[in-house]
Order: C-alpha cells, then sequence, then structure tokens
C-alpha cells in the first residue's frame, strides 16, 4: 500500500483573476462580455453568448469541432482566449447562414448527407469555407488533407469531401478533374512474383 | 398505384438537416438556463484503494465556488442495488458515483466542484486536495485467463453460446486446419459530443433534464429511482445527441452528479465530461480469441472451435455475444463455442456499436481467410462453399437471407475475380496492392415502443415517440414512414422524439429502432386513419357510408375511396368537423410484448459481405485502404441516403478497428494513458477513400410488417478482418493482434 496525493497543499488556492470587460465582434455584432482572462474563446461563444453552434469536441485542439473563422481564417477556438481577440472579426456557424438561408456549403453538406449526429458539423463547414478562404486546395487530394484536422466520428468523411468539392467547383475553384479519386480509374494491377522469404 | 407521398425507400435528405448545419440543433450542454452553476469532475488518480482524506475548505473559500460534493456529504441515497440498474445494467451491483471512500477503477469521479462559472469549477476541481491509499491493481487480462469464468445469464440480449456436435470428431475428420489466437484492445466509444447533463430547477424538485443519452426514459427511469423523485419531477429531454455508438445506452455518472447538485443547491446545474473522463466508463472490453477450424477435401467445415475470454469489472459481468455468430453464419455440424470472463480493476465494459459481433467477426473472418489458404480455396468460394441455408444454432429457417447475394454484387463491383491469390502477388507501381473479404451477420430485432399520430385542423400531422435520434436519421425515416402512411408531403409532418413527456421507447441501440419505432409509427397512422374514416361516415359523407379502411387510402392529404379517387374529403376538413382541436391515435405494444414471449419461428438476421483494398509501402510498411465495397443484406432499405452513411460510417469504423484504434493501457497505473483525441488513433478525411456500399434487394415478410432489419451496426461486420486479411494478402503477415500498427509489420 501506498499514499498517494493529488494535489501537494503547496499549491494552495489562490483567488482567481476577476472578470474584465472584453468586446468581440462577432458576426457582425459588437458584444461587450465581462469573463475572466482565462476565459476561452469558444466557452465565451457558447457560455457567455448563448452562440452554441460551436461546438466542444475535446477542448484540446484535438478535434477541430470548435473551428471558427477569425478575420476569414479558421481556429479552433478552444486553443483561443477570448481577451486576444478584441480586434478579430469572428465569424461563427450562426453567421454563416440560418435554417432559412442557408450558406452553399451548409446546402451541400445536407445535400450529399455529409453529416449524422451533426455534432462536428458547424466545425467541418467552418473548416471548410477557411479552406475555401485559404486557396491551396485544388483537387480531392488536397481537400482530403485539408480538412483533416476535423474529426467526424460518424464517419462521414467522403460525403464531406463530395460536399466541399460541389462548392468549389461551382465556384471554380478545382484545377482537375477527379484528379486523385481512388476508384475512379481502374488501378492497374499487374501479377508479379511474391516476395521472397 | 403509387403516389407522390410514397417515400419509404426513396433518399430523402435528412429532415434534421438544416438544424445541425446551422448550429441551431441543442445538445445537452447547450440549453443555457438561467442562473446556471457548473459542475466539474475531480478524478482519482489511482485504480484502486481508498480515499483517506478530502480537504474541501481551502477550495470553497474560493468566491464564487458553491460547493464541493463527495462521499463525505452525500445525503442518504436509495439504498439497494436495483435502485442503481439501469435497463441496459448487467448482473452485478451497479457502480454508485460518490457512495464510499473506495475506489474501484482509474479516473473514478471522487468529487463535484460546482461554481458561478465553468473557468472557476475547472479551476477549483484543480487544486482541491485528496488523499488516497492505494492498493495493488490488477488490469491486465493476460494474466488473469485462468480465473475466467463463465458467466451467468447476463444482461438481457445475452446469449450463453451453445456447442454443438463433436468439435473433436471433426477437427480429426478434417484434412485441411487452422488454429490461431486473436487479440484486441479495449477501445472508446468517443462521440463528438462530450457527455454533459444540464439539469434546470424548476423549484419544489421538479426538473427538465437535458441529457447526453441513447434512451431519454431510461436516464429518466435511473434518476427516479435513486433520488426517490416522480416521473413529473424529472423529465429527461435528448432531442438531439452528438453520436451514441453505445455509450449512451446506459447514463453515465455526470447525469447523477448534476442532478444530486442541483437537488441539493436548488440551483440549475450542468455538468460537462472532459474528453479525457470519457475514458472512464464503458467501453469495448479487451477480448482474446481462439479459433481453430478444419476443412474436409471438398473445402466444407468439419469443425469450428471459437473461445474468448473478455474482461469485465470487478463490480459487474459484462456480457456480449462474442462467439455465438460463428455457429450461425457458416454451414457446420461440430462447432464447440465459449466464452468466459475475467475480473479487473476496471470499469465495466459496455456496448460499443455491434457488441460483441465486431470482436468476434475479427477472429472468424480472419481464420476464414487462413482456412481457406489452408485449404487452398479462394476465401470467397470458401465462404460460398459454407453457405449456410438453415440457422443450425437455432435450429430455424431464416426469415429471410440474402448473403449470396452480398457475395456476387459486392465481388461483382469490386472486381474479385482479377485477384490473384499468391501473398504479395499484386502490386501498384512500387506498392503492395492486398485484396482481402470477410463479413458478417447481426440480429434483426424488434422492442416495444409506442408511437402516437396527431393531425391538427390544419391538417399539419405530428408524429411522436420519445426515442432518440444519434445521428442514425430517426428524425427522417419516421417522417418519411408517416408521411406516406397518412398520404401527407414531408412539409405537413413533423417527428418529435427524445422527451419523456412522450410515449414511452427504447433505447436507441442494437439496430431495432427502425423496426420497432418505425412500424409502431405505422400502426399508430392506421389507428389514426381508422378514426378519420369513423369520422367521415358520422359526416354523412354518402360515398363512405359502408366503407371500410381497407376500401381507403390516404393520399394528398385527404382521405378517399380506392375504388373512386374522387371521392374523398379533406383531411383537414374532418379533423375541424370533430369539433376537436386535433385527432389523435396511439398504437398498442400488447402485441408486440406478447411476441417477445412467444419462442421465435425463424431466425431473422442482417447480413453483410465487404470487400476491401489496401496499398502496402514495401519499406515503409504504410498502409492505406484505397477501396472498400461493402454489400449488406439488411431487408428493406427505408432511406437509401441515410441508411448508406450509416454503412459508410460503419467502414470507416472497421478500417479504424483494424489500424487505428485502441485504448493503451499503462498496467502500472491501470489507466488508460491515449486518453485523449489526439493518441486515441481514429481515421481523419485523408485516411478515408473509395467507399462503395450496396444495398442487395432482400424482401422478408417475417421479420415485421415493414420488413426492416436495421443497418446501424451490420456494416462494420467482418471490415476489419477484411483489411487485415488484405493486408496478409499484400505482404505475407498475418497479423492476429489488432490494430495492425507500423510496427507489426516492420
Amino acid at each position: 500500500m501506498s499514499q498517494v496525493t493529488q494535489v501537494p497543499l503547496g499549491r494552495a488556492p489562490v483567488a482567481p483573476a476577476p472578470t474584465q470587460p472584453v468586446s468581440l465582434n462577432i458576426n457582425g455584432q459588437a458584444h461587450t462580455l465581462h469573463i475572466a482572462p482565462w476565459t476561452t474563446l469558444l466557452d465565451a461563444l457558447r457560455e457567455y453568448l448563448d452562440l452554441t453552434g460551436t461546438k466542444k469536441g475535446c477542448d484540446h485542439g484535438q478535434c477541430g469541432a470548435c473551428t471558427v473563422l477569425v478575420d476569414g481564417k479558421r481556429i479552433n477556438s478552444c486553443l483561443s482566449l477570448a481577451v486576444t481577440h478584441e480586434d478579430s472579426r469572428i465569424q461563427t456557424i450562426e453567421g454563416l447562414g440560418t435554417e432559412d438561408k442557408l450558406s452553399p456549403l451548409q446546402q451541400a453538406f445536407i445535400d450529399h448527407d455529409a453529416f449524422q449526429c451533426g455534432y462536428c458539423t458547424p466545425g467541418q463547414i467552418c473548416s471548410a469555407q477557411g479552406l475555401i478562404n485559404e486557396g491551396k486546395a485544388k483537387n480531392e487530394a488536397e481537400v482530403r488533407e485539408l480538412m483533416s484536422g476535423n474529426v467526424c466520428r460518424c464517419g462521414a468523411y467522403p460525403n464531406i469531401l463530395s460536399a466541399v468539392m460541389e462548392v468549389m467547383q461551382n465556384e471554380g475553384l478545382i484545377m482537375e478533374d477527379k484528379a486523385w479519386s481512388a476508384g475512379a480509374t481502374e488501378p492497374e494491377i499487374a501479377p508479379v512474383e511474391p516476395p521472397k522469404k | 398505384m403509387s403516389h407522390s407521398t410514397d417515400y419509404i425507400g426513396k433518399p430523402t435528405n435528412r429532415v434534421d438537416g438544416p438544424a445541425k448545419v446551422a448550429g441551431t440543433a441543442k445538445y445537452a450542454a447547450e440549453f443555457n438556463v438561467p442562473n446556471l452553476l457548473y459542475g466539474y469532475v475531480v478524478s482519482s488518480p489511482i485504480a484502486k484503494g481508498k480515499i483517506t482524506k478530502i480537504d474541501a475548505a481551502p477550495v470553497l473559500a474560493l468566491p464564487g465556488v458553491h460547493q464541493v460534493f463527495s462521499h463525505e456529504n452525500v445525503p442518504s441515497l436509495a439504498w439497494l442495488d436495483r435502485s442503481y440498474k439501469d435497463d441496459i445494467a448487467p448482473g452485478g451491483s451497479p457502480f454508485r458515483p460518490l457512495h464510499s471512500a473506495e475506489i474501484k477503477f482509474s479516473m473514478q469521479p471522487v468529487a463535484l466542484v460546482v461554481a458561478d462559472t465553468f473557468e472557476l469549477a475547472r479551476y477549483a476541481a484543480s487544486v482541491l486536495h485528496v488523499e488516497y491509499e492505494e492498493e495493488a491493481h490488477e488490469t491486465e487480462l493476460a494474466k488473469h485467463l485462468d480465473e475466467a469464468y463463465e458467466p451467468g445469464r447476463g444482461k438481457s440480449g445475452y446469449k450463453p453460446p451453445k456447442s454443438r456436435g463433436n468439435f473433436g470428431k471433426g477437427w480429426q475428420q478434417g484434412v485441411a486446419h487452422m488454429e490461431a489466437q486473436y487479440s484486441h484492445h479495449a477501445q472508446h466509444h468517443n462521440p463528438m459530443e462530450m457527455f454533459a447533463s444540464t439539469v434546470e430547477w424548476l423549484g419544489d424538485k421538479k426538473l427538465n433534464i437535458y441529457d447526453k443519452t441513447q434512451g431519454a426514459f431510461n436516464s429518466q427511469q435511473y434518476v427516479m429511482k435513486i433520488f426517490g423523485l416522480g416521473k413529473d419531477e424529472a423529465r429527461v429531454v435528448s432531442k438531439y445527441t452528438g453520436g451514441g455508438f453505445g455509450s449512451g445506452l446506459r447514463p453515465q455518472y455526470q447525469l447523477f452528479l448534476a442532478v444530486l447538485a442541483s437537488l441539493e443547491l436548488k440551483r440549475s446545474v450542468r455538468v460537462s465530461l472532459t474528453r479525457q473522463q470519457m475514458f472512464s466508463f464503458g467501453h469495448r472490453p479487451e477480448t482474446l480469441q481462439h479459433v481453430a477450424l478444419a476443412t474436409a477435401e471438398d473445402g466444407s467445415l468439419t469443425g469450428i472451435n471459437h473461445v474468448a475470454v473478455a474482461e469485465t469489472s470487478q463490480f459487474e459481468d459484462f456480457t456480449e455475444n462474442v462467439v455465438g455468430w460463428s455457429g450461425t453464419l457458416y454451414d457446420c455440424k461440430n462447432v464447440s463455442l465459449g466464452y468466459r470472463l475475467s475480473k479487473l480493476d476496471v470499469y465495466t465494459p459496455l456496448d460499443m456499436r455491434a457488441p460483441g459481433a465486431a470482436s468476434g467477426s475479427i477472429a472468424l473472418e480472419i481464420a476464414m481467410d487462413e482456412m481457406a489458404y489452408a485449404a487452398g480455396l479462394d476465401p470467397l468460394e470458401f465462404r460460398i462453399r459454407n453457405y449456410s441455408d438453415f440457422d443450425q444454432a437455432q435450429n430455424l429457417p431464416y426469415s429471410s437471407k440474402a448473403l449470396r447475394k452480398c457475395y456476387a454484387e459486392g465481388a461483382a463491383k469490386f472486381g474479385w475475380e482479377k485477384r490473384t491469390a499468391e501473398p504479395g502477388s499484386m502490386k501498384d507501381g512500387n506498392l503492395l496492392v492486398g485484396w482481402g473479404m470477410g463479413g458478417g451477420i447481426w440480429d434483426a430485432s424488434k422492442q416495444p415502443a409506442v408511437a402516437k399520430a396527431s393531425l391538427d385542423a390544419d391538417g399539419h400531422l405530428t408524429v411522436s415517440s420519445g426515442t432518440n435520434d444519434i445521428g442514425t436519421g430517426t428524425y427522417t425515416i419516421m417522417t418519411q414512414i408517416a408521411a406516406q402512411s397518412m398520404g401527407l408531403p414531408l412539409e405537413a409532418v413533423t417527428f418529435v422524439l427524445g422527451d419523456t413527456e412522450l410515449p414511452e421507447a427504447p433505447v436507441q441501440g442494437g439496430s431495432w429502432t427502425a423496426a420497432s419505432i418505425g412500424n409502431s409509427v405505422v400502426e399508430a397512422c392506421t389507428k389514426l386513419g381508422e378514426k378519420l374514416l369513423k369520422q367521415a361516415q358520422k359526416m354523412d359523407h354518402p360515398a363512405f357510408k359502408d366503407a371500410k379502411i381497407d376500401n381507403v387510402e390516404f393520399a394528398n392529404g385527404q382521405l378517399r375511396l380506392r375504388a373512386d379517387a374522387t371521392q374523398a374529403v379533406v383531411l383537414r376538413d374532418l379533423v375541424q368537423a370533430s369539433g376537436e382541436p386535433k385527432m389523435e391515435a396511439e398504437n398498442s405494444t400488447v402485441l408486440a410484448k406478447l411476441e417477445l414471449l412467444k419462442p421465435p419461428t425463424h431466425s431473422m438476421h442482417a447480413h453483410n459481405a465487404v470487400f476491401v483494398e489496401v496499398k502496402v509501402d514495401p519499406e515503409l510498411m504504410t498502409v492505406h485502404v484505397t477501396r472498400v465495397v461493402n454489400a449488406v443484406a439488411a431487408g428493406r432499405i427505408l432511406n437509401p441516403k441515410t441508411a448508406r452513411s450509416q454503412v459508410m460510417g460503419s467502414v470507416v469504423w472497421g478500417i479504424s478497428s483494424a489500424l487505428m484504434e485502441e485504448s493503451v493501457m499503462d498496467h502500472r497505473f491501470g489507466r488508460y494513458m491515449n486518453h485523449n483525441y489526439a493518441e486515441y488513433h481514429v481515421p481523419v478525411n485523408a485516411d478515408i477513400h473509395d467507399i462503395d456500399v450496396i444495398f442487395v434487394s432482400e424482401e422478408d415478410d417475417k421479420v415485421n410488417p415493414l420488413g426492416v432489419k436495421g443497418i446501424g451496426e451490420v456494416g462494420l461486420l467482418g471490415v476489419a478482418a477484411a483489411v487485415t486479411n488484405a493486408i496478409y494478402h499484400a505482404t505475407g503477415q498475418r497479423v492476429r493482434d489488432l490494430p495492425v500498427t507500423i510496427d507489426k509489420l516492420l
């Protein structure tokens, strides 16, 4: 038997920092919050502004569910403190479109059944919008690669790919046509000698 | 005659799609009720022992901290084990959070810190002083095989495996043999949504509970029994569930903690678990398996032996059907099966997508590949030669079984006939190409469930049942079924679920929701139709005077005569004439409950066959799954669009299980060390390539009136084995310990 102490008393609790006013520009609207400086942008959105479209899936920047656009660039809002974004333009899923007026990406996600449980979906859509804004991805392989920061546990990846590709094709952003779609062309299979043991 | 409202079987966009893509679908942690407090869980760093001291005073002194709940101050609650048993609880004594000083597993919740804000609760929890006396723990299954025992009846749905014939004799009769051990590690469901419960305090013990669950009624019963609440005091709401895969089948401890805190503090409280803490409850158990097969000259199986040993906790016997499938899927007279459990200092395992079958099919389907090679047969041809046309395990005919079509259509689509058998014999440039296959079988079951159909005076139909939609498409298929039943456009129908104030439904699991709720919706709509016809007759409509329900149909928002469609009355008018704001009908579960008591007359199962291509770098041994064809026979497919997505997701799960997924236990600490989304590997978009899903036609008038078998699980079966078999075909290396990570190939 041995003794285990979870927190040494040497690290006694200290009073947390007081709240402070933080001004954020979200989806074109100015908000002033009174929050502690250690509040993440994600928690500021979800807990203080009721913008719960942005999801928390790990709180560690590992899953991408919390993806939002900051000045047009996609970031993990769980890894960013709200107080550092006073001068930023923040766009969340709520700012991309509404149920009555869906954005092309949102509509494509529905048409391609690019989600099941829907929990990673806002992050996927914001990430796809960020990907389009970046302008780097030009074909399927690049879209797959650059959408790989967003985990979908339901496994909707092929449908996410086709939804994003459709929007990019409609916007004239695809350079190659089905360049790296495995199975789009018959793979060349040649019988060869078995490996020597 | 077909109608524009014949939606069943048509690819239909999800009706809950707009809410999900616009971010307005609210999950359990997203109900920001007024004056909400936040609870943060403190988890045990030891796997076994006891808490010797909790010094809460310094934490309680922090302004904004309301309470630290622990075993030291939890009020007297229900005493009997049965009060803590939920619908899915296995045999044993369920874990009671904050019940005593005893620690039974690593990361056991030991305290809940409640504060004004999430940030403060998290900080306060991080500095709570807790002392433990640690005892030696046992978490290594391989070291405890000798103590393995045969579980009793286990939880509902568990069927102790039945051997038949004489395996020893069958083994001797065989001319070719294989025998091998297979293993896979624990896996955690890891739905994207982290477990959370928001409990809204409505005063006087009355609670609205927003819970992450696969069964609102299961959660409700659980808290009612433990906290002595009435049905009207504990309403559980779960409209959207961010993935389940089985993890939400049992109420998790954040529900207990949030309700406890709310009742004690008389405040609304939210408790969210962290991703790390989601590795502290149910998981797919680590399972060690042994398979031996023998075949006669013609390739027919003369003997099957399949034994599994799985982990369970010290306090509950988690049982699943791992080996039973091996006595059903292939034709064989001599089958010897065994299933045992070994108790470890871990939390009780929990059903995880295709529980039991996913594990069993890994061993059986790799073994079938090994046997095919030993017998000198193509793996597909070998399976066809051992096709089971009659369920020998249950001694019953199949209600339907289109697995042959799965083999044929899957192989044709994949191009299987171009496969050369020799391992390492196919190449794409310098990449080794491997083609492997597998398949599986899953129960087609149905549970009693109630649905209510309600037509209002505007002609809008609302159908409700307290089931869940964990991403399976329940909202959509039920809307399709109801719209078709009543001849209404989809827009005129709303399906409501996830609320204990709705008619009672079982948990969403076992692939039984489409059959259970779907048939209930049909019945409720039929009853509503009868009421509407009676109303038409009351209104003295001459055409309907002597009409029976079989003489009429519902189409274009009307009730009309089958024989003469011009004789019609608008449904809306019928409701308006009734003088009531709406007309309603519910199905009865009497027959469904009786059905469960009757011995089955048919073996009812869904099947699949899956074909996989891998490409392996011969130097780095990196494996890419480049093509998958999954052919599924699951009766009637209600919505090919959402059904395809489910099977596609299953394929992703199978690839994950074969190549990536494992909860790595450090036995020195008795803890899963990769308990986060970076180190618990699951596929990302770049890992997934072409997935073809085929639904072969399969009509079944015996399984249930709708002829639906459910597809949430069957698609996963055989995928991991097929990937592993393809790796063997590519490299000549037979890996029997999953996942097949690079180190096992180098």
